[in-house]
């Protein structure tokens, strides 16, 4: 891998999409995420890896601002999505989540019909004019999420009554559909088997075409397997940010490397 | 021996057993504790509940069961020319028993001694003087034959007792006995106590279930009695209420009470849903958790007071209220301060907490992760709230919705001040008009034999309203029931 022109054309702004400054994140008094800094590429499946409770999961979350429904958080520091702040007091968290999609550890359908799942964004953020607009994106989402095949035939069929797998990749469609640019996942196949786990795996390589990834997981077979850019977080700091082969091959870390060769963590 | 020193007793006697049980079990085993098959106060728990249990049922059937052999035995000693039905017959039996009662307080007293009371003849003495002066009022003069049958009932009594006291306290100390015998190192006390326990616990359950069972059972019965007196068909569909009093041809329709009452329950849901709904969609989603600590518990207060507060507040504020806008000095539609407006506004005042607490309940139970896959698509708090939480809590909604209905059916005094006693079939809803269960208050508490068809239809009123409740609660705990499996 071409390690070190990556890192230099990291400078300009085209290619990052996130670039986060210095983030400090506190749940009340706990001090959860310590000075972290990353920039995050277009296009690019990265991957967060670390133990559990190590932040990763709660720095994904500052990427969209889901951390502000929760009271007693607070995030400090600059977090840069195509270089304007989104923590800008003029940023509207709610347009942000729209751009900056994501998908949960749970597969949570809402309990409503296959079609109307996935209809929910683009009908919120009024990117139908008709009722032919919006079967087009249903159908469109759901060819991406690699789950058209199987429920074509029954999009008024409640979500709920899907399997595991296929809940989840609904959930993927449903958050392609409002036409993102980043998505992120966390955990997403935590509670998938490892077929369902394939799947899910192999969708998230076609997305990298057209979105920026990011991926919170506690496998690691599956970071090196999906992601080209990988974190490693420990006890709230970001240990090390490299190419995912070099993570896994060569680390520059003895934290990073005793993770991966399985003795802390 | 009255009951309550036997009580008293047998409770000794459980005392005692449960120290003399636990030092025999002790002993039994060289005081090795360790070698006990139970902690040893389980041994003492289960000498006391084989003394005492047995020996309480024992009494407490005795108790029940002995005035009424010995009044129907008693009952024999009453000429049949003196009453004509079964009536009658018991206003006689109650005057038996209080003459026999009396004796015994006078005697008890001192103003005749134990030989003179059993001698006493209504030839020679003027009873009924006699008992007033000992403060038992008596309707007339004592009949002979009610003397005569006063006088077995009491004789009767006498022995009955002595041979409930022998029984009580044979049945306690064999149970005492048996318990002590079993009383051994490997005897298995626990088993034996937590056995005894679960029968409390099914004691329980049964008593709830045999007394809906009971007041069920009372209904139907009375109800078949009326529908014996009344035409079931004039009853059920008749469109006029105006019982006469004293026979004759009557109209006991139900259906302007029905009307009255739908009316009235409509008008209270139409104010307490919105209101309780919204104020529960603000207290789980919007609201702060200091303001939630704070406004849930004042919003249940509510709840606590009590209903003839809620109809005094009818009557005095809301009821005149309307009137200024609605009275003959306003837009001329209403009459007077009652009306099913009046009694409908200030139920639905009294039901919101019903519809807020469990609304606010069901919301809560809608997953954080249903919220997060909303919020995380882009959506605000009020389209979520909207498309999301509402639908995947509205059967549990419904089911609230219905359990305050039928609250609303049941209502009783926010209807006699609010709405009137005036049974109607009205759309005006600023007409006073009158329910199911107000009618059921005037037709029992009023001055007609309690054998016509004038009360006797207060049960088939409150059979109706049962049945009605009824279906109500079985299609709410249904769809609430349904809901809950859908995240489970």
């Amino acid at each position: 891998m071409n390690d070190m022109t990556k890192i230099e054309r990291a400078i300009e702004m085209n290619d990052m999409k996130i670039s986060a400054k210095g983030v400090q994140v506190y749940y009340g008094d706990t001090h959860a995420i310590k000075d972290v800094s990353v920039e995050i590429e277009d296009k690019t499946v990265t991957a967060f890896i670390g133990p559990s409770g190590c932040g990763k999961s709660t720095f994904l979350r500052c990427l969209n601002r889901m951390n502000d429904t929760i009271d007693i958080c607070r995030v400090e520091g600059d977090i840069l999505l195509d270089g304007e702040d989104i923590y800008d007091k003029r940023v509207d968290p709610v347009q942000l989540r729209a751009k900056v999609g994501m998908v949960f550890q749970k597969p949570n359908p809402f309990p409503k019909s296959i079609y109307d799942n996935i209809a929910y964004g683009p009908r919120i953020h009024g990117l139908a004019k008709n009722k032919a607009e919006l079967d087009e994106i249903v159908e469109k989402s759901l060819r991406r999420g690699a789950i058209w095949d199987e429920v074509k035939d029954r999009l008024h069929a409640p979500g709920t009554g899907l399997s595991g797998g296929q809940q989840q990749r609904l959930c993927i469609a449903r958050a392609v559909a409002t036409e993102p640019e980043v998505l992120l996942m966390d955990e997403p196949c935590s509670a998938l088997d490892p077929i369902a786990t394939a799947q899910v795996e192999e969708l998230i390589d076609e997305l990298r075409q057209s979105y920026s990834v990011v991926i919170v997981t506690h496998s690691m077979q599956q970071a090196a397997r999906v992601s080209q850019k990988t974190a490693f977080f420990h006890l709230g700091n970001l240990v090390e940010y490299d190419d995912t082969t070099k993570i896994f091959t060569n680390p520059e870390d003895p934290r990073t490397e005793s993770y991966i060769t399985g003795r802390i963590g | 021996m009255s009951a309550f020193w036997l009580l008293m007793i047998i409770l000794a006697l459980a005392a005692m057993g449960f120290i003399l049980g636990r030092s025999r079990a002790i002993s039994s085993v060289q005081g090795d504790r360790r070698q006990l098959h139970s902690l040893p106060n389980y041994y003492g728990f289960n000498v006391a509940m084989l003394a005492f249990v047995p020996a309480v049922l024992m009494l407490g059937a005795w108790v029940i069961i002995q005035p009424m052999l010995i009044s129907g035995q008693v009952s024999t000693h009453i000429p049949e020319a003196l009453y004509e039905d079964a009536g009658q017959l018991n206003l006689i039996m109650s005057d038996v028993k209080r003459v026999a009662d009396g004796l015994d307080l006078a005697v008890a007293l001192g103003a005749m001694t134990a030989d003179a009371s059993s001698q006493l003849n209504t030839d020679t003495t003027d009873i009924r003087a006699m008992l007033g002066e000992v403060g038992v009022a008596l309707g007339g003069d004592v009949d002979p034959s009610v003397l005569t049958a006063a006088q077995e009932m009491r004789a009767k009594t006498v022995s009955g007792n002595l041979f409930m006291t022998i029984v009580v306290l044979v049945v306690a100390g064999a149970g005492f006995i048996a318990a002590m015998m079993m009383t051994r190192g490997d005897f298995r006390a626990r088993n034996a106590v937590e056995g005894g326990v679960k029968a409390l616990l099914i004691g329980a359950a049964s008593i709830a279930i045999l007394t809906t069972v009971g007041i069920v059972l009372s209904l139907i019965f009375n109800t078949i009695t009326f529908f014996g007196l009344f035409p079931a068909g004039d009853f059920l569909f008749g469109l006029t209420w105006s019982p006469e009093g004293r026979g004759g041809s009557e109209h006991l329709g139900i259906l302007p009470l029905l009307w009255g009452t739908i009316y009235i329950s409509i008008v209270a849901l139409l104010v307490a849903v919105p209101i309780g709904l919204f104020a529960a969609v603000y207290l789980s989603e919007y609201a702060s958790r200091a303001t939630r600590a704070f406004a849930k518990p004042l919003l249940e207060v509510l709840a606590g007071i009590p209903t003839i507060v809620y109809g005094l507040f009818a009557l005095t504020v809301v009821g005149p209220l309307l009137v200024n806008f609605f009275g003959a000095d306003g837009l001329g539609w209403m009459q007077g301060a009652r009306s099913v407006m009046t009694a409908g506004l200030v139920m639905g005042i009294m039901l919101i907490p019903f519809v807020s607490s469990l609304s606010d309940d069901i919301i809560n139970a809608v997953p954080q992760a249903m919220r997060d896959g909303s919020y995380g698509l882009g959506a605000t708090r009020s389209e979520t709230v909207k498309q999301v939480v509402l639908p995947a809590a509205l059967p549990g909604i419904v089911g609230a919705v219905l359990l305050a209905a039928s609250r609303a059916i049941g209502e009783t005094m926010i209807v006699v001040m609010g709405a009137g006693a005036a049974a109607r079939l009205d759309l005006n809803p600023f007409e006073a008009m009158t329910t199911v269960t107000a009618k059921i208050v005037s037709q029992l508490t009023g001055d007609s034999d309690f054998a016509s068809p004038e009360a006797l239809v207060a049960f088939a009123l409150g059979m109706t309203l049962f049945l009605l409740t009824l279906g109500l609660n079985v299609l709410a705990l249904y769809i609430v029931r349904k809901y809950r499996e859908q995240y489970e």
